[in-house]
């Protein structure tokens, strides 16, 4: 059974985490995304899971690591700062394969920087954020609707790839109320033959592990994991179009700027430009192919990358349009969010010189 | 239909409330609804706002560049928002605490006392926000059902504060009556 309610991005995520059979959260409590906790905590009892607040994310991430190597569904969520801390133990459960859910409810930085809504952490979260060779599946929601569509998701494609996950939202999405339509609740079967839950007698010893001191070993390790990353970029990219059949200049943009650029899109037919959206679902893997295919289409003049940062993004679209057209750039930064009205203008600008 | 709306005071007069019953509202009549709020440091002790809008399409951008309507209720979120609403956009002020008036000929503006009107007609001054939505409704009625307003009342109140509401319906009839006047 579905519902409605009226409910803010950190709120949905939180219940939909309830509901996607969550077994486990760690968390520490950080501006703009302190409300997951608190909805976990209010309902608590009247569920299964365990709700720690840990002294600090460096022990939350490592209480992920734990709980996720004994088969458990975790998550946890955290800010910008918050996830710089997380980025060691992110590493480690990368190697040792525990599939868990992160969100990054992203606020401006650098440093402590402010609380409000920003998206300057892609770079962190697409090009692996913590040290060695790795990725995380990057999910990037644009609605409070997709904050809970995409912890389902996030959970799903973390246990059938063995990985970490992560929605990459921000301040915005988390602090806003939308209608939103809960899925009903599942009952979470874990299948996780490599879980370390205690050795039957008979049975192999499972180990979970990421140091792999010879290098051989390591080496080998590292193939594996990059021929998994190979099979998440052939099977789970996703995104989504909005007027690009006809279009002259392609906006792309995730998130909370995707949603502000969807509205410059109709502003700019209305002005007689045509002007599409593409706005990646995934950000990591990357749509690179789609955005060639668009960018081989005749009548497409350039790109203009819309971010809330100061061009992150841009370098996939760069790297997927590779020189056969141009690709623009239009962000604020520091927490400022644009205005339908200010892309607009940017987009006009790039049309007219 | 899209009405792109702002409601602004100071953090405590129930600004946040008055868009989230309104938005709780349209749901209910099975529109689309967007509510954002300002978080930070502006909400202790300074100026709060929520941008609002209802919509029986999709809502694409939840950040807007102009408004349909604006309702403030201090004199900071006047300055900062009677720029911003669009030609014949509706102006709603409060007009108890407010002394300097809309300055802009090519908007609707109305003045409404709600605090001055809470307090000697209702005895409590924490349901002006309400008084200032009875108003609101009775200028656009095509916002939401009253009923609905109503409705969402008793669904986002506590259940601890149901004693209040025939006052706050109180304060919506009242605002209603004095935008007739």
């Amino acid at each position: 059974m579905s519902e409605i309610k009226l409910m803010k991005g950190n709120e949905a995520l939180a219940e939909a985490a309830i509901r996607a059979g969550l077994q486990g959260y760690f968390g520490y409590p950080i501006t703009p995304q302190s409300e997951v906790m608190e909805y976990l905590a209010l309902e608590e009892p009247k569920h299964n899971y365990v709700l720690l607040q840990a002294e600090s994310e460096v022990a939350a991430v490592n209480m992920m690591y734990g709980a996720g190597g004994a088969g458990a569904r975790v998550m946890t969520t955290t800010s910008s700062p918050g996830f710089s801390l997380m980025q060691e133990g992110i590493s480690y459960i990368a190697c040792a394969q525990i599939p868990c859910l992160f969100a990054n409810i992203v606020r401006g930085g650098p440093g402590l920087g402010t609380i409000q809504s920003s998206q300057s952490d892609y770079f962190q979260a697409t090009k692996g954020g913590g040290h060695g060779d790795y990725h995380l599946i990057v999910l990037a929601p644009n609605s409070v609707q997709e904050m809970v569509d995409h912890v389902y998701l996030g959970f799903k494609l973390a246990d059938k790839y063995r990985s970490p996950a992560m929605l990459l939202s921000d301040g915005a999405i988390g602090q806003m109320m939308e209608k939103v339509q809960l899925p009903s609740p599942i009952e979470y079967k874990p299948d996780k033959p490599w879980a370390t839950v205690g050795k039957k007698s008979g049975q192999e010893r499972n180990y979970l592990t990421s140091l792999y001191i010879q290098p051989e070993e390591m080496e080998e390790k590292n193939i594996e994991l990059q021929a998994k990353f190979k099979k998440i970029e052939e099977n789970e990219v996703r995104f989504e179009e909005y007027k690009t059949n006809d279009a002259e200049i392609i906006i792309v943009s995730f998130g909370l700027s995707s949603r502000i650029s969807k509205k410059s899109v109709d502003m700019a037919r209305e002005a007689g430009l045509k002007v599409g959206l593409f706005r990646p679902i995934t950000v990591w893997p990357f749509p690179a192919n789609k955005i060639a295919d668009i960018a081989a289409r005749k009548q497409v003049k350039f790109f203009i990358s819309v971010e809330m940062n100061a061009g992150q993004m841009l370098e996939d679209v760069k790297l997927a349009v590779n020189g056969k057209k141009p690709v623009y750039f239009y962000g604020r930064m520091g927490g400022i969010i644009p205005t339908p009205k200010e892309i607009l203008t940017a987009v006009q600008e790039r049309s007219r010189s | 239909m899209l009405e792109e709306m702002v409601f602004a005071g100071f953090g405590g007069q129930g600004v946040l409330s008055m868009g989230t019953i309104l938005a709780y509202a349209a749901m209910k009549e099975g529109k689309n609804v967007s509510w954002m709020p300002s978080y930070g440091p502006e909400m202790r002790g300074g100026t709060a706002n929520c941008m609002v809008n209802i919509s029986d399409k999709e809502i694409s951008s939840p950040i807007v560049n102009e408004y349909d309507i604006a309702v403030v209720l201090n004199l900071p979120s006047l300055h900062k928002f009677e720029p911003k609403i669009k030609q014949n956009g509706i102006l709603i002020w409060e007009s108890s605490t407010i002394k300097e008036k809309p300055k802009r000929k090519d908007i609707k503006t109305y003045d409404i006392p709600a605090i001055n009107i809470a307090a000697e007609k209702l005895k409590n001054v924490k349901v002006m926000n309400m008084v200032v939505l009875g108003a609101l409704l009775q200028i656009n009625s095509d916002l939401v059902k009253k009923e609905s307003v109503l409705l969402a009342l008793k669904e986002t109140l506590p259940e601890r504060h149901h004693d209040l509401i025939p006052l706050n319906e109180k304060a919506l009839i009242l605002g209603g009556e004095l935008v007739k006047q």
